[in-house]
């Protein structure tokens, strides 16, 4: 049971900055991932609400007490690591009584607590184990079992799932969420893998060079980036861009692209020079009378959908659209866009610009 | 028949089981020769061509460990009946046993300083190998440096310096003296190799540890230390040959109290004629220690420094 604050972290190593000024807040119970390239500072956030690293500046609240410089161990915060970290001269049991061993614990107590844990993760049979012959899924799960042991008031995960097969990941996610779910407590997740993160989180923060792009839902992180980089990391295909010179107007529902108007959510902001367009593939349409002229380049068969790779005079475009849709390479076709699902960016900041679709999703401006 | 690129074939395991035991016997044929030698009698040792076979005798080992005088054939026989087999043998010689040697309390000695500086060596080095390894320590690299130079030059070359040193301070021919000299030769190698080996240890074992409530001190008692002991045992071993093998140090800083084993053996030579078997008995008690604590520690020297926890 616990509410995490981040409030204005920073982290430096030397003249490097891992984590520039940085706010969120992470509810009690939620599952919460912090996604991003690798190098972004994902790992550092995680780490400092951690106690692994002492943050430069700023201040971290669990339950309203400021812990940024406490020792991890009186965090009372347990931690999964990526590569596992399990004691290697220790065997299962030894390994998830470890944390209960230092605070002292019964010998009796400690026994009800492991076999209580190895109930609920199945591993009760490899408890004499040592821990050097087991699989992937099985350190994984001995791994969680060291986490879940002590109830701490919350869990970091490092990229659990980061070492195991793509097949077994999928099994681990889902069990993982619906571990989560039954104890109910905070869990901060870290993850470079956009799908895991949309799958799994109840929220998400999005970091790019040390700051925080964005913080929200999936759904408000998907259908809403606030910038450039959070339209483009999140999706598989990335959010189409449409490079142009043209502004927009406080109250105007559309905008001039070339020689065509074309419609767009309600704008709240006067905007001019060099902008984007930015549309999910999805909700591009093909048909004869769409307003850009493309060129279909490539097809690429999913089975429900396919995506369609097109040449325009705006770069290349990609369109998600239903697999039987008969489109052939070569074809010249018209593309059009839901006009509610887009968002304009400005080039220069790489921000969006405030919209009735995406008004208050930015925490920071 | 099957083939296969990374597994050595049949024949060559053989060339290379031939070879290494043909240098293994021939190493050990000059040891072998001391421990035979060992059991001789004085005139079997010196006898011309050497004897391969041979009555074994423990002459070597009670003259090893006693003094002897001469008495005359008749009051050899006015004596009463030998009380246990060293005196008969010695009186086979004309002799009685006058008393102890000094063998056993420089063989102490040895035991005192060997293991004592192996202890404080690899003690020292686990702990400074540690920090080097996890702590941010400014000059690191040049400390690092600066405590491989001690090793740059033969220690033997500041033996004037530290015996007058030694003298000044009242450490000549003591045992802490002995320790503190053969602790500073070896702690430049105990520091690099374990730093070696804690560099190897993902540092995501401690961190576990601090996760799990236990303090830094503890982490590195409990999760490092365990992990560490391939290496703390290949260095304490190295550290041991060293301190235990020494003999110029011995030689000019001991004489009496701490003097060890190895200026000790060579004396005897002077002390009633050649007697071969009696060196031959020192120098073969004198490789024991080292040899069981090799053997003990054998187990730790061949066995891989991580057993597969951490995911490769």
């Amino acid at each position: 049971m616990a509410e995490i604050v981040i409030k204005d972290l920073r982290k430096d190593f030397g003249d490097f900055t891992a984590v520039k000024e940085s706010s969120f807040t992470i509810a009690d119970g939620e599952f919460f991932m912090l996604l991003g390239p690798s190098g972004c500072g994902k790992t550092t956030t995680l780490r400092m609400i951690a106690g692994l690293e002492l943050p430069s500046s700023g201040e971290i609240f669990l339950n309203g007490e400021e812990i940024s410089q406490k020792p991890p161990s009186q965090r009372d915060i347990a931690f999964v690591f990526q590569m596992f970290a399990l004691y290697p001269h220790m065997n299962v049991r030894k390994n998830i009584s470890y944390p209960l061993a230092s605070q002292g614990m019964s010998r009796r107590d400690i026994k009800a607590k492991v076999a209580e844990v190895s109930k609920i993760l199945g591993i009760e049979h490899m408890l004499d184990r040592p821990v050097g012959g087991l699989s992937g899924g099985d350190r994984q799960r001995v791994a969680l079992g060291r986490a879940i042991v002590r109830e701490p008031k919350a869990f970091m995960m490092d990229e659990p799932l980061g070492a195991l097969d793509a097949e077994f990941r999928e099994h681990m996610s889902e069990e993982l969420r619906a571990l989560h779910d039954r104890m109910g407590a905070t869990t901060v997740y870290v993850t470079h893998d956009q799908l895991e993160a949309m799958q799994m989180g109840d929220k998400i923060v999005v970091m790019n060079n040390a700051v925080v792009e964005q913080f929200g839902t999936p759904r408000d992180i998907y259908d809403k980036p606030a910038s450039l980089f959070v339209a483009d990391f999140i999706g598989s295909p990335s959010m189409n861009f449409l490079y142009f010179n043209g502004q927009v107007f406080d109250g105007h529902a559309s905008v001039q692209l070339g020689q065509q108007m074309v419609d767009i959510p309600q704008q709240l902001a006067n905007v001019e020079g060099e902008l984007v367009l930015g549309v999910r593939p999805e909700h591009i349409s093909l048909s004869d009378n769409g307003i850009i002229r493309c060129e279909v380049l490539a097809v690429e068969y999913l089975g429900t959908t396919q995506i369609v790779v097109l040449a325009s005079e705006y770069g290349e475009l990609k369109a998600r659209v239903d697999s039987t849709l008969a489109v052939n390479v070569g074809d010249h076709v018209g593309a059009s866009f839901n006009a509610s699902t887009i968002t304009l960016f400005n080039k220069a900041s790489g921000k969006a610009i405030r919209s009735v679709l995406n008004d208050g999703v930015f925490p920071h401006g | 028949m099957s083939y296969s690129v990374t597994e050595p074939s049949s024949r060559q395991k053989w060339i290379a089981g031939t070879l290494v035991i043909t240098y293994a016997l021939i190493t050990m044929v000059p040891l072998l020769w001391i421990m035979m030698t060992s059991f001789k009698t004085p005139p079997d040792s010196i006898s011309y061509p050497p004897k391969v076979m041979y009555q074994p005798s423990l002459e070597g080992y009670v003259n090893l460990f006693t003094t002897r005088t001469r008495v005359s054939p008749e009051r050899l026989a006015a004596l009463p009946p030998p009380e246990n087999f060293a005196e008969e043998i010695v009186r086979n010689r004309n002799m009685v046993i006058a008393g102890p040697s000094k063998f056993g309390g420089r063989f102490l000695n040895s035991v005192i300083i060997g293991f004592g500086s192996t202890f404080l060596s690899v003690f020292l080095g686990t702990l400074a190998a540690y920090a080097f390894s996890r702590f941010k320590i400014p000059l690191a690299d040049d400390l690092l440096f600066f405590i491989l130079s001690t090793r740059m030059m033969p220690p033997i070359a500041v033996a004037i310096p530290i015996f007058l040193m030694y003298r000044k301070l009242g450490l000549t021919d003591t045992h802490l003296g002995m320790i503190l000299l053969y602790t500073a030769v070896n702690i430049s190698l105990a520091v690099w190799l374990l730093k070696g080996f804690i560099d190897e240890i993902p540092r995501e074992y401690e961190e576990a540890a601090l996760i799990d409530g236990y303090t830094r001190f503890q982490a590195f008692y409990k999760v490092v230390l365990p992990q560490a002991a391939t290496g703390i045992a290949s260095t304490a071993i190295f550290c041991l040959i060293f301190a235990w093998n020494e003999y110029a140090f011995a030689v000019l800083l001991t004489s009496g109290t701490a003097q060890t084993a190895p200026p000790f053996i060579p004396t005897i030579i002077g002390v009633g004629g050649l007697d071969w078997p009696a060196i031959a008995a020192g120098a073969t008690l004198f490789l024991l220690p080292v040899m069981i604590f090799t053997v003990m520690l054998r187990k730790h020297l061949l066995r891989g420094i991580t057993f597969g926890a951490v995911r490769k």
